[in-house]
């Protein structure tokens, strides 16, 4: 580069990975492994990103627990829980390689609480046929990210760059070239040279107001994405995990783990009825207990006794707990009662002890005495950067997306438990496959000087501005927008005025002001996050009005059933021309031994005599 | 736990307190600066019930100070990020609650140990470079035939109980933030922190770690120099026992296979140095 960019500070590496989450951190290590220079940003220190509040655990068939598990099962509730719409074979790859990355972490150091014959133990959750989640009490993410952080800085070719935020990717003939970033701290700029990037930047949880995701999910990498050329996928599908803490008001949103229900945590509502035996959809007809009777059983692990309807799949539960609200019959501030304390004070303590503190501490409730309220919050994207199943490459050669910063996997529900198995299934595939494109380059692609030029003026834009908006107030105004236009009951009339509003922020989120300088400055950090907000909301908005039918996680009162029409295509958004096009585009088609899995009964799935081992074709 | 529990809330429903008992505002006293300078200024921030110190940062930065700085990311207590001293103790502000704190202004600071980057943000980066220093987890080869075809180790949940209680640790650093050694004493090049000898702990106590870290331990962490007030057990919002359940066992360790001279020349005896 030259001189005129002699501010920054310039960096040459084969794979530039975006975020130091779960997929960032498995990916970087994956890359540097294969011996590709690689570097890490991270917009937190390292081990705070959002990933370390990952509570319930991390879905493997690994049959510690239920020797009547294996990938077919994991795999074909997995499809079932994205309403069949999923890619099969990314949902394949994953129920297939999860085992191998949860024991992979045990070798690196991490610590899962064991079963009685010393193995790691597995609890149950929503959807998942049997008990599947590998678990440290209630802080699986901050032991995954502790482990995966530790084997990072061990790993040689690896470099990490704290506190730093990617605002530009750069391309070269139509391939990623590198990226521009700033350092928080001091404003520092780096221009990262680099042939391969991966995009492991999460979601964007700050869009709506209550959510229990982190400031950083700003919707980044699907920003970036877009503006790079890649194109997005299922952006409509935004999941509202059902159990939020609803009160005192500064913690709304703030996850309670699914772990609370899989370990036997009773949904009432108002009128102390137990409501969810009364809201099995019938896809699940027939998979889940029918009286509290049966669930004790099932609780004593009686192998014939079936799950409780607590551990229905999230889109059921948060739109049950909806539904109870808008009937009068919600707990007094607008959610239900989840109750744990029949359990044993010891046994809660034990397997929940972060929701024992966070109630104690943060809502004055002692969960082993009485019941917590709770309620929906705005938890996941589904949706995200269209990739390729196998390589997790977009169609921007050069440039990768893995974890919830991909989509794919999920389709229109996600199960719990399998946005862990996620990052590291597909984070190693990314880092893998990005290392190996790297290699086959013929040529190093270039960065244009003026790009650079111009995306640094952008970025510095809000600091030299002297009228222009305030980036806290779009924020505000925005999130208020998406939780009264395209939450998670929507309809035409709501979602149009939502879009309406969502455009006029967009102009006026064109011209920022903030005051103070460069150094650690959250005004102008969140300048730059701002943009990336409106933009992805109005992605998930478009992708949402274009759906016309109820799945998963998008509920629609003017379109209140699935309709079948909509049942094997996705929403695919790109840049065309300056503007914003969305097109529906055919789900990959499934083979007939594939559909054979998904819609046996589990127990035939489950034998060996239906091939349990045996390779897919 | 950080906070003494509300016995006069234990009694009533979930729901909480309808107002604020805090009262309708609040005073605070916040940190502005830099490395080299700074000073106290005074905000007034409207309540509400259940409000977090952190909480009124954020609506300090929204209406009154866009640039203040405090790093924070998970506001749940999961992440460690928003470390800083309020009203002088060392606490998470997304779990200090305005309604447990004394009456009167509240003076929220960053922390003393480490240098000011800006306003309530720390340069903690010293502790990553600890971090680096230290020997990782060395797991053993799987052994018995059942290891092998499970691809995990054997292990029974009492004997990894220990070592999940230091694993437990957010790096918040407020144990190393209240510690004598590096507060007082800027003993930085000879003690590697409390946090440090937990992560020692960590994995010198793993029932599947192979690694022998006791030389390193003395040497390079410093631990004779601890000398047990437990300020950084008081402070751990982790709840980990910190003193006693890892820096003193670790401290018998040492003293048992580097100084005991039965040890010692047992060792001499078998050819290891």
């Amino acid at each position: 580069m030259t001189e005129d960019l002699d501010n920054v500070t310039e960096h040459t590496v084969d794979v530039l990975v975006v975020g130091a989450g779960g997929a960032g951190l498995r990916a970087a290590i994956q890359s540097a492994e294969e011996s590709a220079e690689t570097a890490v940003v991270t917009k937190s220190l390292l081990g705070k990103a959002h990933t370390v509040m990952a509570e319930g655990g991390c879905a493997a068939a690994l049959r510690n627990v239920d020797e009547r598990d294996n990938w077919k099962v994991h795999f074909r509730d997995t499809v079932r829980g994205s309403k069949l719409l999923n890619d099969w074979r990314m949902a394949e790859y994953h129920a297939k390689e999860a085992p191998d990355r949860v024991r992979e972490l045990e070798k690196w150091g991490a610590t899962f609480d064991r079963n009685e014959e010393g193995w790691i133990n597995q609890r149950p959750f929503g959807g998942h046929e049997y008990n599947r989640l590998a678990h440290v009490g209630d802080r699986t993410g901050l032991e995954l990210i502790r482990t995966l952080q530790d084997k990072a800085v061990h790993t040689d070719d690896l470099d990490v760059f704290q506190e730093t935020t990617v605002t530009k990717l750069f391309k070269d003939g139509g391939r990623i070239a590198g990226a521009l970033a700033y350092d928080r701290d001091t404003g520092g700029l780096h221009l990262f040279q680099a042939d391969a990037v991966i995009l492991a930047g999460g979601g964007f949880g700050q869009c709506y107001k209550y959510t229990s995701n982190s400031w950083e999910y700003t919707g980044d990498g699907m920003a970036l994405a877009y503006e790079a050329g890649a194109e997005l996928m299922d952006m409509e599908f935004v999941q509202f995990h059902p159990t939020g803490m609803v009160w005192p008001p500064s913690v709304r949103g703030l996850l309670v783990t699914e772990g609370v229900r899989g370990e036997g945590g009773i949904l009432r509502n108002s009128e102390g009825e137990r409501f969810m035996f009364d809201y099995v959809p019938p896809i699940y007809e027939g998979e889940f207990a029918a009286d509290e009777d049966e669930v004790l059983r099932w609780l004593d692990d009686d192998d014939d006794a079936r799950r409780p309807p607590e551990l229905l799949t999230r889109d059921v539960v948060a739109k049950a707990i909806h539904d109870e609200n808008e009937a009068g019959r919600g707990s007094p501030h607008g959610g239900a009662f989840l109750d744990i304390s029949w359990r044993d004070d010891e046994y809660i303590h034990k397997k929940l002890p972060s929701m024992v503190e966070q109630f104690e501490e943060l809502a004055g409730v002692d969960i082993t005495e009485e019941p917590m309220e709770v309620g929906p919050t705005m938890h996941y994207a589904m949706g995200g950067v269209r990739v390729d199943p196998e390589t997790e490459m977009t169609n921007v050669p050069g440039l990768f997306a893995a974890g919830e910063n991909a989509a794919g996997l999920h389709g229109a529900n996600r199960l719990g438990g399998n946005s862990l198995s996620d990052l590291l299934v597909f984070g190693k595939r990314s880092g893998e496959h990005a290392a190996t494109y790297v290699e086959e380059l013929d040529d190093a692609p270039a960065i244009d000087h003026d790009e650079v030029e111009t995306a640094i003026d952008e970025l510095m834009a809000p600091l030299e501005n002297d009228e222009g908006a305030d980036p806290y107030d779009l924020h505000e105004e925005l999130q208020e927008v998406m939780d009264e236009g395209v939450q998670m009951i929507r309809e035409a009339d709501n979602m149009e005025a939502a879009i309406d509003q969502l455009e006029d922020l967009w102009e006026r989120a064109r011209k920022l002001s903030v005051p103070g300088g460069t150094s650690y400055n959250p005004g102008w950090h969140r300048a730059v996050h701002v943009p990336n907000m409106i933009l992805t909301s109005l992605a998930v908005a478009r992708s949402a009005l274009m759906r016309e039918e109820s799945r998963g996680a998008h509920v629609r009162t003017d379109f209140p059933e699935k309709d079948e029409e909509w049942g094997d295509v996705n929403i695919v958004i790109r840049e065309e021309d300056g503007e914003m096009s969305l097109v529906t585009e055919p789900s990959p088609e499934r083979p007939e031994k594939i559909q054979e899995i998904i819609d046996a009964d589990p127990e035939e799935v489950s034998s060996e005599a239906y091939g349990a081992k045996e390779v897919m074709p | 736990m950080a906070a003494p529990a509300e016995t006069t809330q234990a009694d009533q429903p979930s729901s909480g307190p309808e107002e604020p008992p805090r009262g309708g505002q609040a005073t605070f006293e916040v940190w502005r600066g830099d490395e080299d300078d700074g000073e106290f200024e005074t905000f007034e921030v409207e309540t509400q019930p259940g409000m977090v110190v952190l909480d009124a940062m954020h609506e300090i930065q929204a209406d009154q100070a866009p640039d203040l700085a405090v790093r924070w990311n998970c506001k749940a207590g999961k992440c460690g990020s928003c470390s800083a001293e309020v009203n002088g103790h060392p606490k998470l502000m997304c779990m200090t609650r305005l309604e447990d704190l004394e009456e009167g202004p509240i003076h929220v600071a960053p922390m003393k140990t480490f240098p000011v980057e800006k306003d309530l943000v720390c340069d903690v980066s010293w502790n990553y470079e600890q971090n680096e220093e230290i020997e990782p987890f060395d797991g053993r080869e799987l052994e018995t035939p059942a290891e092998k075809e499970k691809g995990e180790f054997r292990m029974q949940q009492e004997d990894l109980d220990r070592v999940q209680e230091f694993r437990k640790c957010i790096e918040c650093y407020l144990c190393q933030d209240v510690c004598h050694v590096l507060r007082n004493h800027d003993k930085y090049d000879a003690f590697q922190g409390p946090r440090f000898m937990i992560r020692y702990a960590g994995v010198e106590m793993h029932p599947a770690d192979d690694g022998d870290r006791v030389e390193e331990i003395w040497d390079e962490g410093g631990i004779g120099y601890c000398n047990i007030t437990k300020c950084c057990t008081d402070v751990c919002p982790a709840d980990i026992e910190i003193t006693d359940n890892g820096i003193i066992p670790m401290k018998e360790r040492v003293a048992s296979e580097k100084f005991d001279p039965l040890a010692m020349l047992w060792q001499k005896v078998r050819g290891e140095d």
